[in-house]
């Protein structure tokens, strides 16, 4: 069960010209939100490598968070597209990994919308906060408890296999 | 680890800024100061008032002096706002200035948590995060742009003719486009302004020759930008070509094709007169019109549109021979290094309020409309009448139509209460009406105006203090039949009250332009959240976009005046100018590059680029980036299956390090 | 086309002949009206000034009853029948007190109510789900010739204008030119009648009633037309007293169902004409056919 103090932390990789200009917007118009996300500052939310999603959950964090400009509206043209190419690949990875929906998130926010920045990052430290804490090492314990009569089971037809043909085997 | 491999033993000092009570106030600065001193690699770490004032970057450079510091890492505002100025510092104190992060413990921090405890541990985990960032920076230099010292701008309004004018005269190149026939804009309409009084004409049709007269000026009136390729300094711009049907070398303008068009007289609704009156549809947008050549409306004319016609026009036209039916939309391309959009406003459509009346009383006018009215070129010549040409006895002014309004626009238009207390001024002294103006406040904040305002109390126009619930032609008296009754709340007297009057004049507000969303993004700006061109910085940068090199002035970018207008528009030229003179700007040196030993020739990044710095080397079978074209998006990075493209400043090893930073301090 | 019908008690009492020209003209449309079964008062304006609570009761009791009753819209053809039910749809979806209180009350009535039973007037119901070409087709005797002022009374449009503009509602007007009517233009058309007002404080209800009639007859109106009983009576009950105190004003008032059932060809008898204060003027002779 969850420690009592236990808070959502969650990574935030915004581009520089949307979204983070938008954070800081949120700043300067004194828009209070939560305070669990840690941005990290990057050009485009096409620099955004699946490898930093997946290194982030890995170091501990709960939730990851890319915001990057509307589609359309990339500073660099076309950068927000590949992000959303990429995203939807990692997202059905993620889905088979058994991780929540709700704690990899993109967000399309422009450079006006400081208020936008707040009510989303509200919104996912709730939902984060809801679902409790990714608990990597219990996930591990599952995965491992899954995978192993896969590979046993692998494991017997494939030497049925081999019995059968052995030649087949060496192709 | 206080090593890098690459770089020897690594030296960071930390400063974290309390900008006075904005940070100090909600982050606890020497409890993070102090966390951070005990982090490997930091040598020095303290926390002061103000960083970017001079002795707190000059604290700096005397830490990297006497400590040796290799790498600094400052916390406080954003960097969108200070990461040039603490770079410079570092620079100025011996180290390369890319050895430099910046932490945002304000914006994103100070000034959007409640609890102290919270902010102050969000900040130690951001600066966590930046010093295990630093350790991986390298010493990077700036790439310098060269920039096309010739200018477009975009509008030819107030605003763009004096940004033309101010860059021609400084000997630049300027393109001036412009998508109505004539230069002049909103203010060719005007008759007298604010709060001078001068007649509008008479100070713009000078710069308007001006403009068609310099050496340096290119005028390219009925065309429109229709693609926008490339980056600051060096910009490709398609230019549409409107055909005319009228060869501008050739015309005079001496208007006698206009008198033998087939059409008798004016049957289409005169744009420049808002509809008042009729036009051929072989016209002159204005007398003074700049170019002053006659335009021919292709949905309207008949031989455009049929093929068959008379053709009177060409027969007119014998000697000059300047009508030419053949012409056709041409597309040029210009290569300019800055781009000044200018493109203004357009008026709030009244009939969005109908309890307002417009469109459904003829009597009802929009403010524009009775500018059209007084003034002695308009459509009756500069007599005030209403719809049956009698002289109105009253005039009523709403003001705020479509302005300060939650079911239409929010913002304040800043000059319907100075422009209506003109037309009020202007209407008693074209007639003995009396003139009620009913606003909600009067706002009359620039030079003169205040004793504007006391002129319009002093010559007996009266204001009513309320917001108008209805404009109604139904009589509960008898001195109210045959007008129009305002009912309003007078807010001052306390009561409702009904004021019957001849004729209504409606203040309305300014709007973005109907197609401000499809010009922003060919310019690749933003719009802000009312649709107005958005500015970088609201004080500091009013005039420049996110995008280097191109710039927005006058009402575009927000509703404002004359004199604002010309002195956004000439600080729009100046920023042009700066770069212009310089010669070449300096680019962040976070460019992609190649380690061409890992690459393995897959051409996954090819297509990937928008700027197509990317190109495949068939010799070698490697890709090969063009630093000059790369704009350091980074996509090509992240997709890269060998990670040998890195990009400079924005490394994965930094990037990772700065997540496990940012996780560190629970 | 079926939906469950709240006549409401003026459909039954004064305003009758609002229900004797409805449910033929929906008839003649083949729209289905089933009346719900046991409905009761809905409390109109009076109650909710004085309990919201228990008004919000009263009336949801209609609601349930039309859940129940199946899954046809519910159409209110009084406008303070209408006003009143989705005032209290709104105040049940909105206030969680007002909800659990409603819910308690039908629970003790075998009763539950979801909040899905859509509130229509007919207005809306004729206009955007008949359509004005299928009532188009059934005219035989186009009202031509015959100048209406469209009145819809304030009801309708405030405070929600969910089927129409608030300031400027048109379904009426439409609805009358599509039947041969020439619609006056009437901005007076959202204005208050007087309400209430009429009964307890006449000195100024009264006259907002006067303004009404007086304006239709200065523009021409041969009769006014009106979708709510409450406003039918002001403008057709007192015009003896109206003319006696603030001036002349004499025109009839009818309901639009009974307009459209005259272009339909139905008989005025039928229509329940014969209950106005103040009758309505012969039609136009018919314009001569070849």
């Amino acid at each position: 069960m969850s420690d009592p103090k236990w808070q959502p932390r969650i990574v935030a990789f915004f581009c520089n010209w949307c979204t983070y200009t938008a954070a800081d917007l949120a700043g300067v118009s004194r828009l209070k939100h939560a305070s669990n996300a840690r941005v990290i500052r990057l050009m485009c939310s096409g620099r955004v490598d699946p490898q930093f999603i997946l290194d982030a959950l890995a170091k501990g964090a709960d939730g990851v968070l890319i915001g990057g400009c509307h589609l359309g509206d990339c500073h660099y043209g076309e950068g927000n597209y590949k992000t959303l190419r990429r995203f939807q690949m990692l997202q059905r990875l993620l889905r088979d990994m058994g991780i929540e929906d709700q704690r990899v998130r993109l967000e399309w926010i422009s450079a006006s919308e400081g208020e936008r920045v707040k009510t989303v990052i509200n919104d996912m430290v709730e939902q984060i906060r809801a679902l409790g804490p990714l608990n990597l090492p219990q996930r591990r314990q599952d995965w491992d408890r899954e995978m192993t009569p896969l590979a046993e089971a692998a494991g017997e037809s494939e030497s049925a296999e081999q019995r059968a043909e052995p030649e087949a085997a060496h192709a | 680890m206080n090593t890098n491999h690459r770089n020897g033993e690594v030296r960071i000092g930390f400063y974290i800024c309390h900008c006075g009570h904005n940070i100090a106030g909600m982050v606890d600065c020497p409890a993070v100061a102090h966390y951070i001193a005990k982090l490997p690699g930091v040598v020095v770490s303290r926390d002061y008032k103000y960083m970017c004032s001079d002795p707190g970057q000059e604290l700096i450079q005397q830490d990297i002096r006497e400590h040796q510091l290799n790498r600094v890492v400052v916390a406080s505002c954003s960097p969108l706002l200070h990461e040039h100025t603490f770079r410079n510092a570092v620079a100025a104190g011996g180290l390369n200035p890319f050895y430099f992060q910046m932490v945002n413990i304000r914006e994103h921090d100070s000034w959007v948590c409640t609890d102290r405890g919270e902010a102050t541990a969000k900040a130690k985990s951001l600066s966590h995060a930046a010093v295990c960032r630093v350790r991986f920076h390298r010493a990077l230099e700036t790439t310098r742009v060269p920039i096309h010292p010739d200018v477009l701008v975009v509008g030819g309004g107030i605003a763009g003719i004096h940004a033309a004018l101010t860059l021609g005269n400084a000997g630049k190149k300027v393109y001036l486009v412009e998508r109505d026939p004539s230069i002049g804009g909103h203010m060719a309409q005007f008759d007298k302004t604010f709060p001078t009084l001068d007649c509008a004409a008479c100070i713009l049709t000078p710069k308007m020759s001006a403009v068609r007269a310099h050496e340096n000026i290119t005028l390219w009136s009925y065309s429109e930008v229709v693609k926008v390729s490339g980056y600051v300094g060096n910009y490709t711009v398609t230019v549409k070509r409107k055909p005319r049907y009228v060869n501008e070398e050739l015309c005079v303008g001496c208007l006698e094709c206009i008198q033998a068009c087939i059409y008798k007289e004016g049957k289409f609704p005169d744009e420049f007169n808002v509809g008042l009156s009729k036009r051929k549809p072989i016209y002159i947008p204005f007398p003074q019109a700049v170019p002053p050549v006659v335009v021919i409306d292709p949905e309207r004319c008949l031989q455009v549109r049929t093929g068959k016609c008379k053709k009177t026009c060409l027969e007119a036209c014998a000697d000059r021979k300047a009508i030419d039916f053949t012409q056709k939309e041409e597309l040029v391309e210009i290569k300019v290094g800055n781009i000044i959009v200018a493109t203004g406003f357009k008026l709030f459509d009244a009939k969005r309020i109908p309890q307002y009346g417009y469109g459904l009383y003829p009597n009802v006018v929009t403010a524009i409309e009775l500018e059209r009215l007084v003034n002695s070129s308009g459509p009756t010549a500069g007599e005030i009448v209403l719809r049956d040409g009698r002289p109105p006895k009253s005039v009523g002014m709403i003001l705020c139509v479509g302005s300060r309004d939650m079911k239409t626009n929010r913002w304040c238009s800043r000059t319907c209460c100075m422009h209506s207390m003109k037309l009020a001024q202007l209407v008693r002294e074209h007639t003995d009406a009396d003139v009620t103006v009913f606003y909600m406040d009067i706002r009359a904040p620039g030079k003169g105006c205040e004793e504007f305002y006391d002129k319009s109390l002093k010559e007996g126009i009266q204001f009513v203090r309320g917001r108008v619930a209805e404009v109604t032609d139904w009589a509960l008296a008898p001195e109210e039949e045959g007008k129009l009754v305002i009912r309003v709340e007078d807010t001052l007297a306390g009561f409702v009250r009904r004021i019957p009057v001849d004729m209504i004049v409606l203040a309305t507000g300014m709007e973005p332009q109907a197609d401000a969303q499809e010009v922003r993004r060919l310019f690749n700006m933003s719009c802000g959240t009312e649709g107005w061109f958005l500015e970088k910085h609201p004080k500091l940068a009013p005039v420049s976009t996110f995008t280097d090199g191109v710039f927005i002035a006058g009402c575009c970018q927000g509703p404002k005046d004359i004199p604002d207008s010309i002195a956004q528009s000439g600080a729009a030229a100046a920023e042009a100018m700066a770069l212009i003179d310089k010669g070449y700007i300096e680019q962040e040196p976070n460019t992609a590059y190649i380690v061409e030993a890992d690459c393995s020739g897959c051409k996954s990044c090819i297509p990937l680029c928008p700027y197509t710095a990317i190109s495949f080397d068939d010799a070698k079978q490697k890709a090969q980036i063009n630093e000059a074209l790369c704009k350091g998006c980074g996509t090509c990075v992240a997709a890269c299956p060998s990670a040998s493209i890195r990009q400079n400043l924005f490394e994965d090893e930094e990037i990772f390090s700065e997540i496990e930073g940012v996780l560190a301090y629970v | 086309m079926k939906y469950s019908y709240f006549p409401g008690c003026s459909l039954k009492g004064l305003g009758r002949a609002y229900e004797e020209s409805l449910l033929p003209v929906m008839q003649h449309l083949g729209v289905e009206l089933v009346e719900l079964d046991d409905w009761n008062c809905c409390g109109a304006t009076a109650y909710m000034s004085v309990d919201e609570t228990k008004a919000a009761v009263l009336a949801a009791r209609n609601l349930a009853i039309a859940e129940k009753a199946g899954p046809h819209d519910l159409m209110a053809p009084c406008s303070a029948c209408y006003l009143v039910l989705n005032k209290t749809k709104h105040n049940i979806a909105d206030f969680p007190e007002i909800n659990a209180a409603v819910q308690r009350a039908l629970g003790n009535a075998n009763l539950t109510y979801s909040g899905n039973v859509p509130v229509r007037h007919p207005l809306d119901v004729l206009v955007h789900d008949v359509g004005l070409d299928a009532i188009k087709e059934k005219v035989v005797r186009p009202l031509k010739g015959l100048k209406v002022a469209p009145y819809y009374g304030c009801q309708t449009v405030r405070p929600y204008a969910t089927f129409d503009d608030a300031w400027n509602p048109t379904t009426m007007d439409r609805l009358l030119a599509t039947v041969g009517a020439e619609v006056v233009h009437f901005p007076l058309k959202t204005k208050c009648c007087g309400g209430s007002l009429t009964g307890t404080v006449p000195e100024a209800g009264l006259r907002l009633t006067y303004i009404l009639l007086k304006e239709a007859v200065r523009r021409g109106a041969d009769v006014i037309a009106t979708a709510c009983p409450l406003c039918q009576f002001n403008l057709d009950a007192y015009q003896d007293q109206i003319n006696r105190r603030w001036g002349p004003a004499r025109i009839a008032t009818v309901y639009f169902t009974q307009l459209m059932g005259l272009a339909f060809g139905l008989s005025p008898k039928q229509l329940g004409l014969k209950r106005n204060f103040v009758p309505m003027k012969p039609l136009p002779a018919e314009p001569a056919t070849v």
